[in-house]
């Protein structure tokens, strides 16, 4: 080969190379920013004064007096809408029967549109889900129904060969010539002032319990289940990992049974998640019963041996990685196998056994099918380390499932949705990074 | 034993008696040195089909420094890890004939590897100390033998930092890691790790092959210093070397002990064409 084609061939290369970096790195931008960005609002946003009323009610949190001077300067607001509205009723019962009929349904729309912004109107029925029980917590949803409450959403059937299209019209244009047509631009203009939005810092997305499914509250069950579930996992899968390891470099024998068990591991590190989860039901929960219905037990046996087959892949590498001139010297200066591989082998071996085990716990954290069946639950509050025998969990990766397909109100919390994600990913790459710091401490303290 | 002793001695070719021998002012003889250490008897090495070592009869007389020289792969290094099992580890390894050390025979049915290793203590071609501390790594023998007592073990590690030459350059910075030493420290604290356990015999495998000039000069005076107080072996390829630091010397080429007798003698006076062909460079 010449010399030019050679250079032709390394720039090219290298090009290729750079170019496929540049590639994966936009596709993580593409995929991480979106994540941040919405999942930062769930605890960043602005909330209004229900959501502090919610605060105030559910946790205790906030500040009774200044709380309850902008509740009497939000209802002053909202009196005037009140009174419209009775102004209407009023004027309804003067109305010709023919007619109220007409309009009591139109206005029993505006009444239901303006509930999800102001909470229970008077009049109503002292609502039993907590849901129901306040107006708009954020400012941003507030927005959207506020425009749900100026205008309805009818659908163009007109065209029959294309999909029909949706239009707005306002809903003031119903009540033409009645009283309530001032409360359409009396509310637009003083949503503010009733709803009171500022600028929220809730951290309790983090730590608190969740409010009636998800539509209030925080993720901690979510997050202390799976940091249960991933821990669990761990606890049984390390040890048995590293043993498995150790037998397969240092103790057993090149031989047909020896090579039938390695090529099971490796079968086993491809085989699907939610086949594990499906034997985990049948093993665990219907043979051994280890708990009489999904436990944290049961799901983190499962995602054990899930990572497993991982975990005796790197700890084997990190092994026969370790020089072997260590295992000599050791040997030579008198020492039993199995003290050569406690004190010299596996300590070396560290490194590369912790890498793997850590990368394995992050991915233990992130499955979801291995727990359907075995361990999660949607709703579900945070349960007790005494608890991880019996009770199921809700779980983060679940839960995303969950709220994304299951929840029935799942347009209405996306944002919760959101915050679970960015905080399974943060706690899936925090695992990962602390991996690579200890790697790196281990590794320089073992290279002096 | 003294019988074992005659017998294997007249075994050893190109001389009468390897005790009777011409040594070199600077070598004195040592006193209650020169039993047979080790004894070879018809002793072969194999690697699966293939004899590496061929039906070596020698005796290695205590307190003295035996020098193994000979061209690559001519059965020299197999032959001294045979004498503390370290062949174990190839697991095709097997042997025939008889390698006896005090007496007992070191592939024998009942002999413990791991005691026999505790007195056959060896040094290795690359400096491989343990990455831990240098404290850590001397003691490593020690506390596997039972010491736990920490002054005790700081005795061991200056004594044995000492009989090593080590010691003035480590002594204050024994918590650091042994693997930023030098090259030529590092094999000194092998052989001060080694010295920890206080062995009997010391191998040494081609043990400045991997070191520089200035470092080979160190672990040869060292081989000075311990002499008479252990039976060393040391395989080389310098024959320089070998004939600087070994009071009696074994030519080996191709598995065959081909001689084995005073170094002096070998060197000046050599029994054999091929050993005289060798040691003159004529082949290697």
């Amino acid at each position: 080969m010449n010399l030019g084609t050679r250079k032709i061939l390394d720039r090219s290369f290298t090009a290729l190379g750079i170019g496929s970096i540049v590639i994966m790195g936009m596709t993580l931008l593409i995929v991480l920013v979106p994540i941040v960005g919405k999942g930062v609002g769930a605890a960043f946003f602005k909330g209004t004064i229900e959501h502090r009323k919610m605060l105030f009610n559910e946790f205790g949190r906030g500040d009774k007096a200044k709380l309850n001077e902008e509740i009497i300067r939000a209802d002053s607001y909202r009196r005037k809408a009140f009174q419209m509205l009775a102004g209407f009723e009023a004027e309804l019962g003067r109305m010709d029967p023919d007619k109220q009929l007409e309009y009591r349904e139109r206005y029993d729309q505006v009444r239901r549109s303006l509930r999800p912004l102001l909470g229970p109107l008077p009049g109503d029925e002292p609502p039993a889900l907590t849901r129901f029980q306040y107006g708009q917590a954020r400012w941003d949803k507030a927005e959207e129904k506020l425009h749900d409450f100026l205008y309805e959403t009818r659908w163009d059937y007109s065209n029959p060969n294309a999909m029909a299209k949706e239009y707005f019209v306002t809903r003031a244009a119903g009540f033409e010539g009645t009283s309530l047509v001032r409360l359409f631009p009396y509310v637009e203009e003083h949503l503010d002032r009733m709803l009171l939005p500022e600028f929220t810092f809730y951290w309790g997305f983090i730590t608190d319990r969740s409010v009636d499914a998800h539509i209030f509250g925080g993720i901690w069950p979510e997050i202390q289940g799976t940091f249960f579930l991933a821990v669990g996992a761990m606890l049984f899968a390390f040890p048995l990992g590293v043993i498995a390891a150790v037998y397969f470099t240092e103790y057993a024998k090149e031989g047909f049974l020896t090579s039938i068990l390695r090529s099971a591991n490796s079968t086993l590190a491809g085989v699907p998640s939610i086949v594990f989860g499906l034997f985990g039901l049948a093993f665990f929960i219907n043979t051994l019963k280890v708990s009489e219905s999904k436990s944290v037990l049961a799901g983190s046996l499962t995602l054990a041996i899930m990572i497993l087959p991982t975990i005796i892949r790197a700890a084997e590498e990190a092994i026969l990685a370790v020089p072997r001139t260590y295992r000599e010297a050791s040997l030579s200066l008198g020492s039993t196998k199995w003290n050569t591989i406690v004190t010299v082998i596996l300590p070396a071996a560290l490194p590369g056994i912790l890498t793997g085990g850590v990368i394995s716990l992050g991915r233990a954290a992130g499955e979801t099918a291995p727990i359907i069946f075995t361990a999660a639950v949607s709703v579900g509050s945070a349960i007790g380390l005494a608890d991880v025998f019996s009770s199921p969990t809700p779980a983060l990766s679940w839960n995303i499932y969950n709220l994304a397909s299951e929840h029935e109100a799942a347009s209405e919390i996306r944002h919760v949705q959101y915050g679970m994600v960015l905080a399974l990913v943060s706690i899936v790459l925090l695992l990962n990074l602390s991996a690579i710091i200890l790697r790196a401490r281990i590794s320089k303290k073992l290279k002096g | 034993m003294t019988a074992d002793a005659k017998e294997v001695t007249q075994t050893v070719s190109g001389s009468a008696s390897v005790r009777d021998i011409y040594l070199p002012p600077e070598r004195k003889k040592i006193s209650g040195g020169g039993v047979p250490h080790v004894v070879a008897k018809n002793f072969s090495i194999y690697y699966g089909e293939f004899e590496a070592v061929k039906k070596v009869n020698a005796d290695i007389l205590s307190k003295y420094v035996t020098a193994i020289i000979g061209p690559s792969g001519c059965g020299k290094s197999t032959f001294l890890r045979a004498i503390n099992r370290m062949n174990d580890l190839i697991p095709s390894c097997h042997t025939t004939g008889a390698l006896l050390f005090d007496g007992e025979d070191i592939y024998g049915k009942f002999t413990d590897e791991v005691l026999l290793r505790k007195k056959v203590g060896m040094v290795f071609q690359k400096p491989n100390p343990f990455p831990k501390s240098i404290f850590d790594n001397i003691a490593y023998g020690p506390r596997l033998h039972g010491v736990k007592d920490r002054k005790t073990l700081e005795a061991i590690v200056e004594k044995s930092l000492r009989k090593a030459a080590l010691w003035d350059e480590v002594c204050d910075r024994l918590e650091r890691n042994a693997l930023g030493l030098s090259g030529g420290q590092q094999q000194r604290l092998c052989v001060a790790r080694t010295l920890a356990v206080e062995p009997e015999i010391l191998l040494l495998d081609e043990p400045t092959s991997a070191l520089d000039p200035k470092a080979t000069a160190k672990i040869e005076d060292l081989i000075q210093e311990l002499r008479g107080s252990y039976t060393i072996m040391i395989v080389t390829h310098n024959m320089q070397q070998a004939s600087r630091v070994s009071d009696y010397t074994m030519f080996f080429y191709e598995g065959v002990l081909v001689e084995h007798a005073p170094t002096a003698q070998l060197f000046t006076n050599p029994g054999d064409q091929m050993t005289e062909d060798y040691i003159t460079g004529r082949f290697s």
